[in-house]
């Protein structure tokens, strides 16, 4: 099959097969059911009543790793390294969560990918997602270390590390699972992953990045 | 060819904006440590906990607007310029109320929150500080964003690939940044 083909405009390629083209071209600019329709879907109390709901269920949802920050309050204040880890757990989360629903959605679109961990897709997306959590939590335990003590904080290299590193093994084994069961429970149920999945799965990673990071806090430092 | 990426393909292919998103977080997070935002946390009950919600939010209400506007200069139904037309505004003031709407929520939701967990706390304090760093980042994402995309699309850049790290990058920061603002004003003001 030829490339272009496929790029053929299907309907309506010649203007003059037209019934009525006077009548067609002088209402064409501001045809009022069409602009309507399109005025709509940019309405104010359309985008507002659409994105509200979801965004108060999203900070209701954010509250619980709030909660965690909160209770380890008097931690965090001491140790400022572990307030530099907050916000790179979060963004590392739902980053790395979106990155494997992104590809796992695609590669089931094209056929690729099969739930099994012999099928290469599946290989690849896992390796990438390891690699990527070592590397930045590897920087992360060493820079949060640096800015912690520029910051008059007093938490060692070793313990920081182990935190980072651990914790990112773990929430790179989450994502992993999340991803993996949000994708095939999406696509059987009938649900196009691509809708679904990523907002799902980062706001659960977000979350759980920071369940998972103070858990490891926790052991770690004995508190 | 193989009919797939390797790991290492996607890895190299992902590194920069992961990277991109480290240093973003590491800046905000080094906000969030410095000794004024301390004392701002300390003195004022439930800051830790309404600023997972409030930083998540920057994402949810300012991605879906530069994902609009991207479907919208890719449809032809806006243009890549500061005219404030029907659309443009429409989508922008959408926006800006969501984002006020979210941020007043989470301050009433943190105190509820703090009440249930036995902590004592101000309504007053939260709601203020929430909307004036809800207000500021509204004034600053939108420009940014407006920005970023009218520039990028007039270039050449697919605003798809643009909003995203834009978005994060910039919310957790003046997130950050506003949060700690609006601690010290609202401090001045009760």
């Amino acid at each position: 099959m030829s490339g272009r083909s496929g790029t053929n405009p299907g309907p309506d390629p010649d203007p003059d097969s037209d019934p009525n083209p006077d009548l067609e071209s002088d209402s064409a600019p501001d045809d009022p059911p069409l602009s309507d329709a399109f005025v709509d879907e940019w309405a104010i109390s359309n985008i507002v009543t659409t994105l509200v709901p979801l965004l108060v269920a999203l900070s209701a949802l954010q509250m619980g790793s709030g909660t965690v920050l909160e209770s380890f309050e008097d931690q965090l204040l001491e140790n400022p390294s572990l307030l530099v880890l907050v916000p790179v757990m979060i963004g590392t989360a739902g980053n790395l969560g979106s990155i494997m629903c992104a590809r796992m959605s695609t590669q089931l679109h094209l056929g690729t990918l099969e739930f099994s961990p012999a099928n290469p897709n599946v290989r690849a997306n896992v390796g990438a997602v390891y690699g990527l959590a070592a590397t930045v939590f590897v920087l992360l335990g060493f820079a949060s270390w640096g800015i912690g003590r520029a910051l008059g904080g007093t938490l060692g290299l070793v313990p920081l590390l182990i935190i980072t590193i651990v914790s990112g093994m773990l929430l790179a084994t989450w994502v992993v699972i999340v991803s993996s069961v949000s994708v095939y429970a999406s696509y059987r149920l009938g649900y196009d992953p691509d809708d679904t999945t990523i907002p799902v799965v980062t706001n659960v990673c977000d979350i759980t990045g920071v369940l998972i990071l103070f858990g490891v806090v926790w052991v770690v430092l004995g508190l | 060819m193989r009919g797939y990426d390797t790991a290492f393909d996607v890895y190299r292919q992902a590194l920069p904006v992961i990277l991109v998103s480290l240093v973003a977080g590491l800046f905000a997070g080094t906000l969030l440590g410095t000794e004024t935002m301390r004392n701002g946390i300390e003195s004022v009950p439930g800051l830790l906990l309404l600023l997972p919600a409030f930083l998540a939010t920057r994402g949810g209400v300012y991605g879906s607007l530069g994902a609009r506007l991207s479907s919208g200069l890719h449809q032809g139904l806006i243009e890549p310029s500061f005219e404030w037309n029907g659309r443009l505004r429409n989508a922008v003031l959408a926006s800006f109320i969501n984002g006020m709407v979210v941020s007043v929520f989470i301050a009433v939701l943190a105190y509820v929150v703090l009440l249930a967990l036995g902590r004592s706390g101000s309504l007053l304090e939260l709601v203020l500080i929430l909307t004036i760093a809800g207000f500021l980042s509204a004034f600053t994402m939108l420009g940014v964003l407006l920005t970023v995309m009218f520039k990028g699309y007039r270039r050449g850049l697919d605003p798809d690939n643009v909003i995203g790290p834009v978005v994060t990058t910039v919310g957790d920061v003046f997130g950050v940044i506003f949060l700690l603002v609006a601690v010290a004003i609202t401090g001045v003001v009760l």
